[in-house]
């Protein structure tokens, strides 16, 4: 579908019905009477291709590439590896960013237990997540091609190694609209120093601007110019918007162009936007008790938390596919004493939302997906051989840990494995693509029918892949 | 291959018989039905997927795009039968659900075992070569077409269309009120709206050449150079950073863009402005700005993030080059033949990579492009600066450490692995080195590097020795010290501008097809050529970029002046006569006007390749001076304009949309090229992206009077667009841009309410209005219309103008901060409250639909 026929399948009467409200007793239907382009809001909701098991998504990135074997996937068989290379016919299929095949063997010191009914195997520094073991599903056989930060997250999130493509919350909002009136369909949230992909994970690619995530914002106006310029009050704002649907509404009068009506429309869901805005984070309302589970009141998981909590109060006003990321997993250097505190910052958050999204009865209707990249190396890393425990871990794209929860998610397994010393992928082997082709699914798409023609070509999130993981589907 | 031949011949003959008691194997009875049902539909006489085919035995043994496919006798190392067996992760083939059976499979391998023998006599089918050719329209010769024969208009444009349109019984709109046209025509050729004195003028003007002078005049500007350029800029995927992790700036990007300004201002030829940017350094005596116009092939993106792989990314790099050449001049998507032949086009992956081989020998050089009047004070100052910097290496130990430094790290070249921090830091030779290639240059003797080489590597040495030797050491050295003060030292002596360019390395090495576009993978030796479906290209030798370019240009190609003409005719009217203006492929869709089309692109070829010429023909024609104004009666009939009825009203582009508020405040600060600038940011829109880490350029906010340039000159960093140019739909820089997006969503309307420089616009044509019009409401509203608008307010709009001035003047009265925040300023002409609300009503102008609209 191209952007003209996008244009022409939203009916001019689905139009009205969004927009009239703020347009006031100008008899705007008259107006539309012969206008010129049969515009419309490309965002109001479309339909899926099938019912949808998921309404919302909730991608929580952990960029960087968090260590599946010193979280998800325990190797008791590194131990006796550990401190020896290994021998290069094990290794000669290895893609490594910075490290050799001939770097030693690192074993996790971490204590893995079973948890939950399903005995899902969690490592102690989990302690918040693996309490909700029946509640996830836990891919412990991730693959991508790319086994660089940029490259990898352009993969997983445009389904190519290079940029210029749609990221996936922009195809979900292209596939299915906007349910949400007064935010928009898809948002982003930071904590951390900033990604590598930046804006790319973000972005509309080639894609109309109008599919873009907008980010909210952790200081200053949680959406960029939602504030009013100093010195103009709400009042004032007011009457300012009141000013320029009136005099637009006598210009499409005289040109008879329904662009201008699809003006007054934005501005008018700008206007709500700028009451909406402030709404959704004014976490005032909240409970201490709950403030407190997401871990808002320590300073390490305040600003991880804090996006989770907004991550719910989006799902719950509409928002439909929020992009939470969090920075800080990429431990070339002391992975064990640097991988500990990005888990307190992340874990016990991670836990209030699962939890708080179930007692809300939100979690049937919303997918949380929590994971990376890719993984790590079971070799080690060594920047600084004249430290102490300066080892860390290398990139590594195969056999990498992540988990699922909540709409249309068989919950409480494991799918996939990995050989005793995680170099390769021993079952179930995932691909990125995969990944990408079941979010859809479950979201009611059809990644191969979700398709837009750009320079010729009709594109898809999955590039050329994907087929829909149905171990994962409830 | 003769003797290996006669030998399969020979085999077969003799029709082996296996030890293991297999039955003999009987090519025309076992194989050649197994080959005909699954192979030979795409490995067969009409089509030959991946170069390879199966019906020709000399041709089946020569192999495929990826080389030879069958072994004769070794049917295990044969990667026909991993491609069937669907091994090494591959999928098997026949693509699809179909497979072989485990017996057809067990045939061809005991084929293969016995010696892959084919008929000796002529192949099993017919093997005539296939011709490339195509009715596609596309691809036909651009004939001047006979202009019809029909009534009205001003020029051959209007008969095309008007004839189109009398078939259809449409009559074509009026012209445009002239306000709106001189408007129109002033954003569509220079980028900006007329000033109110331009408007007068034009209106005062009654000769019947009027327009057209109006026209000459705007085509004379050397705003008119700023507006192309922009157009060109997003086929060039132009941005100011590398895009990737790093994002690190390209400081000085901006000296290419200047060349294209500067070449479209002087209307340099389009086939002239073509082979400089294709092959500048291969020209005759090139000059140094045609050194610097192949900098169009430096906007690929850099990736230095560490650990990867160079290969890839130089790799990458030549794609993006080739495909960006195919979608800019021939408006065929190439890219797609990276893998596998075109799924659409007639394009194989062999054509794909023989266009990649013409860029495969380029190499990255960054040279000394000086400006008009640098030499000077640079010669002046030069010998004095480097005093001071050989000073400041010494005083801080340089050559011994370096010395040291290099011996090490071509140890570590040899030694891999050994030490994991050196490995590191002969990474970062790598990916960190500024202007130059790092790796290449430490791997040089040093008598052989020349004084820029020998000065990038000391540079890169200073900052970065605390890879190799920790932070702690490097900084009880000083080194970082000294880096700052080598960088100070740079900024206090005059530089010469430089510019990223390309030119062929001194000894080429062949190119290869990659199989399935895996950069790790060669296949077949390619020459550098042209695609088969299209006219041959003629060079004597081995092709070179200066034949390409040519080849672009020469009278019998048929896309790149329809292509071209084609996307100009877009900017004017909002869409190509062949409205997929980025893919002039088979699946196209057909122009609305092809004869139309036709002239134009000839007309353009027979000019000379004059931009200028043809803009003055386009925008004079009657059919680009009608009115926009709707027309109800063809909302059914033809909902998207296509038969050209009308003009059509256009939101403007992001950067204009800015450039307007500035031009129309008297904000604007017109210097032409240069440096991009930075426009305030609001704070956090940094720290989103990696380079926020330190390693990034940051963004030092413009406080000088280049804050109000225009829109194009905004430094554009690929993992951190400015918002407003996000927001408005402005390309993302990444391939090259063909169209652009016009949507409309809230995240504008806030940006325009609320971003402060819209703000500051709304003052300053405040600040004008009360400075410089009549004192009177009326009057101040019609002069702020006048210079938003090119118009009057009508009584309906001065009426509501009031009421809404009334109520700011309400809102406001009591509230002096508000007041004081709302205007910077006071004036002689009216009071702080006054002005304020003024401020308050000109943003209102300034949000206007029609403001942000060329009609």
């Amino acid at each position: 579908m191209n952007e003209r026929q996008l244009f022409e399948t939203h009916l001019r009467r689905d139009f009205l019905r969004r927009s009239l409200a703020g347009i006031g007793t100008l008899a705007l239907s008259e107006l539309m009477q012969g206008a010129t382009t049969p515009t419309t809001d490309p965002l109001a909701p479309r339909a899926p291709h099938f019912a949808p098991k998921a309404k919302n998504v909730i991608f929580l990135f952990q960029e960087g590439a968090p260590s599946q074997m010193d979280l998800f996937d325990p190797k008791p068989g590194l131990e006796k590896w550990h401190g020896q290379s290994l021998p290069p016919e094990m290794t000669k299929d290895m893609k490594l960013a910075f490290i050799k095949p001939t770097a030693k063997v690192l074993a996790s010191p971490r204590k893995f237990a079973r948890y939950g009914q399903c005995g899902m195997e969690l490592s102690d520094l989990l302690p918040y997540t693996s309490k909700h073991a029946d509640d996830i599903c836990l891919i412990r056989s991730m693959r991508s091609d790319a086994f660089n930060h940029h490259p990898g997250q352009l993969l997983l999130f445009s389904g190519h190694m290079t940029g210029g493509r749609p990221s996936m919350g922009a195809w979900a909002t292209y596939g299915l609209g906007s349910e949400s009136k007064n935010l928009p369909a898809f948002v982003a949230l930071q904590s951390g120093p900033g990604t590598s992909a930046g804006s790319d994970l973000w972005t509309n690619g080639f894609l109309p601007s109008m599919y873009q995530g907008t980010v909210l914002r952790s200081s200053g106006d949680p959406i960029l110019y939602l504030s009013n310029p100093a010195g103009l009050s709400a009042a004032s704002q007011r009457a300012r918007l009141d000013a320029l649907r009136d005099l637009n509404t006598q210009h499409l009068e005289q040109t008879g162009d329904a662009e201008i009506a699809s003006r007054i429309h934005s501005y008018e869901l700008a206007y709500r936007m700028q009451s909406a805005g402030p709404e959704l984070t004014d976490l005032t309302k909240e409970s201490p008790e709950t403030l407190s589970s997401y871990g808002i009141d320590d300073k390490d998981s305040k600003q991880y938390g804090t996006n989770l909590l907004l991550a719910r109060r989006l799902v719950e006003r509409g928002v439909r596919f929020v992009l939470v990321m969090h920075s800080g997993w990429d431990h070339h250097s002391a992975i064990n004493s640097g991988l500990p505190k990005t888990c307190k910052q992340t874990d016990k958050p991670t836990a209030a939302l699962l939890a708080d999204l179930k007692q809300r009865g939100l979690l049937k209707d919303t997918l949380v997906v929590w994971g990376g990249e890719f993984g790590r190396t079971a070799l080690s890393e060594i920047r600084r051989p004249d430290e102490a425990d300066n080892a860390g871990r290398d990139h590594h794209p195969n056999g990498y840990s992540i988990w699922l929860a909540g709409g249309g998610v068989k919950a409480g397994q494991v799918i996939g494995k990995t050989d005793e010393l995680a170099l390769n992928i021993t079952e179930d082997p995932i691909d990125v693509h995969d990944l990408q082709a079941t979010i859809l699914h479950l979201m009611g798409l059809d990644h191969l029918k979700l398709t837009y023609r750009h320079m010729g070509r009709d594109f898809r999130l999955t590039d050329v892949h994907g087929n829909v993981v149905k171990k994962i589907c409830a | 291959m003769v003797n290996r031949l006669h030998l399969v011949r020979v085999a077969w003959a003799v029709a082996v018989l296996s030890t293991s008691g297999w039955a003999q194997v009987e090519f025309a009875r076992d194989v050649q039905p197994i080959l005909r049902k699954n192979c030979l539909g795409c490995h067969g006489p009409g089509m030959q997927q991946s170069g390879f085919r199966l019906d020709d035995g000399t041709a089946a043994l020569k192999g495929g795009y990826g080389g030879a496919a069958i072994i004769p006798g070794n049917a295990k190392g044969s990667p026909l039968m991993r491609r069937v067996r669907g091994d090494q992760g591959l999928p098997a083939m026949p693509p699809g659900e179909k497979r072989l059976k485990p017996e057809e499979m067990a045939t061809l391998e005991r084929w293969i075992a016995s010696g892959a023998s084919f008929p000796a006599k002529a192949p099993v089918l017919t093997t005539a070569a296939p011709s490339i050719t195509s009715k596609h329209w596309a691809f036909q010769p651009v004939v001047r077409s006979a202009v019809p024969e029909i009534g009205g208009g001003r020029n051959a444009i209007d008969r095309f269309v008007l004839a189109r349109l009398a078939k259809e019984k449409i009559a074509a709109s009026p012209e445009a009120d002239r306000r709106v046209l001189l408007r129109r025509v002033s954003f569509d050729l220079t980028g900006l709206p007329p000033t109110a004195a331009e408007t007068d003028e034009f209106l005062r003007d009654t000769r019947p050449d009027a327009y057209e002078r109006q026209v000459d005049r705007l085509l004379a500007s050397p705003h008119f150079g700023e507006k192309w350029a922009r157009h060109w800029l997003d086929q060039a995927r132009y941005a100011d950073s590398d895009g990737y992790e790093k994002d690190w700036s390209r400081p000085w990007a901006w000296r290419w863009r200047n060349w294209v300004i500067d070449s479209i201002n002087t209307d340099m030829p389009f086939d002239r402005f073509t082979a400089e940017q294709i092959a500048g350094d291969l020209l005759p005596n090139a000059k140094i700005e045609q050194h610097v116009a192949t900098g169009f092939h430096r906007n690929t993106l850099t990736n230095r993030e560490g650990g990867i792989d160079d290969r890839q990314f130089r790799f990458e790099a030549t794609l993006d080059r080739a495909s960006t050449v195919s979608s800019v001049w021939l408006g065929l998507t190439m890219g797609c033949a990276q893998c596998h032949d075109h799924k659409y086009d007639p394009i194989s992956q062999k054509d794909f990579y023989s266009l990649f081989a013409f860029f495969d020998n380029a190499e990255e050089v960054n040279i000394d492009a000086p400006l008009p009047g640098e030499l000077g004070p640079w010669i002046r100052g030069r010998d004095e600066y480097q005093r001071k910097r050989d000073a400041l290496l010494a005083e801080y130990n340089v050559a011994a450490l370096q010395a040291d430094w290099e011996k090490n790290i071509l140890y570590t070249i040899a030694h891999l692995g050994e030490r994991t921090d050196w490995d590191l830091a002969w990474d970062c030779v790598n990916k960190l080195t500024e202007d130059g290639d790092g790796g290449k240059i430490v791997q040089m003797p040093a008598v052989q590097r020349t004084p820029r080489e020998r000065d990038i590597l000391t540079d890169h040495f200073v900052a970065n020795y605390h890879f190799a030797i920790g932070n702690k050491k490097w900084k009880e050295l000083k080194l970082d010290e000294l880096n700052k003060k080598l960088r100070e030292l740079k900024t206090q002596y005059p530089q010469l501008s430089q510019a990223s360019v390309i030119s062929e390395v001194a000894s080429p090495k062949p190119s290869h097809l990659r199989v399935r576009g895996d950069y790790k993978t060669n296949g077949i030796e390619v020459q550098p050529e042209t695609p088969g479906v299209l006219p041959a290209l003629k060079a004597n030798g081995r092709a070179t970029r200066v034949d390409l370019a040519r080849w672009l240009m020469a009278p019998e190609n048929p896309l790149t002046a329809r292509v071209a003409v084609n996307r100009i005719w877009q900017e004017l009217f909002g869409a190509g006569l062949a409205p997929t203006s980025d893919d002039f492929g088979t699946r196209s869709e057909a122009p609305t006007h092809p004869e139309l089309l036709d002239w134009l692109a000839a007309e353009f070829r027979e000019n000379g390749w004059s931009r200028k010429a043809l803009l003055r023909t386009i925008v004079t024609s009657a059919t680009y001076r009608q009115s926009s104004q709707a027309r109800p009666e063809l909302t059914e009939k033809d909902p998207n304009n296509t038969l050209l009825a009308r003009q059509t009203r256009l939101r403007l582009p992001g950067e204009m949309i800015r450039d307007n508020a500035l031009r129309v405040s008297g904000l604007l600060t017109p210097t032409i090229g240069g440096p991009s600038f930075n426009p305030p940011i609001p704070p956090g829109v940094m720290e989103l992206s990696y380079g926020s880490r330190g390693w990034g350029t940051g963004w030092k906010e413009a406080t000088g009077p280049e804050r109000y340039r225009r829109g194009l000159y905004i430094q554009f960093l690929r993992t951190t667009p400015y918002p407003l140019l996000a927001n408005f739909d402005v390309p993302k820089s990444t391939v090259a841009a063909c169209r652009r997006d016009r949507s409309n969503t809230p995240l504008q309307a806030l940006n325009l309410l609320n971003d402060p420089v819209f703000l500051e616009a709304a003052q300053a044509l405040a600040v004008k209005v009360l400075m410089g019009a009549p004192a009177s409401f009326e009057g101040r509203v019609e002069a702020a219309y006048q210079a938003a608008l090119s118009r009057k307010p009508t009584v309906a709009e001065q009426t509501r103008l009031r009421t809404y001035f009334g109520e700011q003047q309400r809102l406001l009265a009591d509230d002096t901060k508000a007041i004081d925040q709302l205007v910077p300023v006071t004036l002689h002409t009216a009071t702080r409250l006054e002005t304020a609300v003024w401020a308050a009503l000109s943003s209102v102008i300034l949000n206007l639909d029609e403001f942000i609209t060329r009609e």
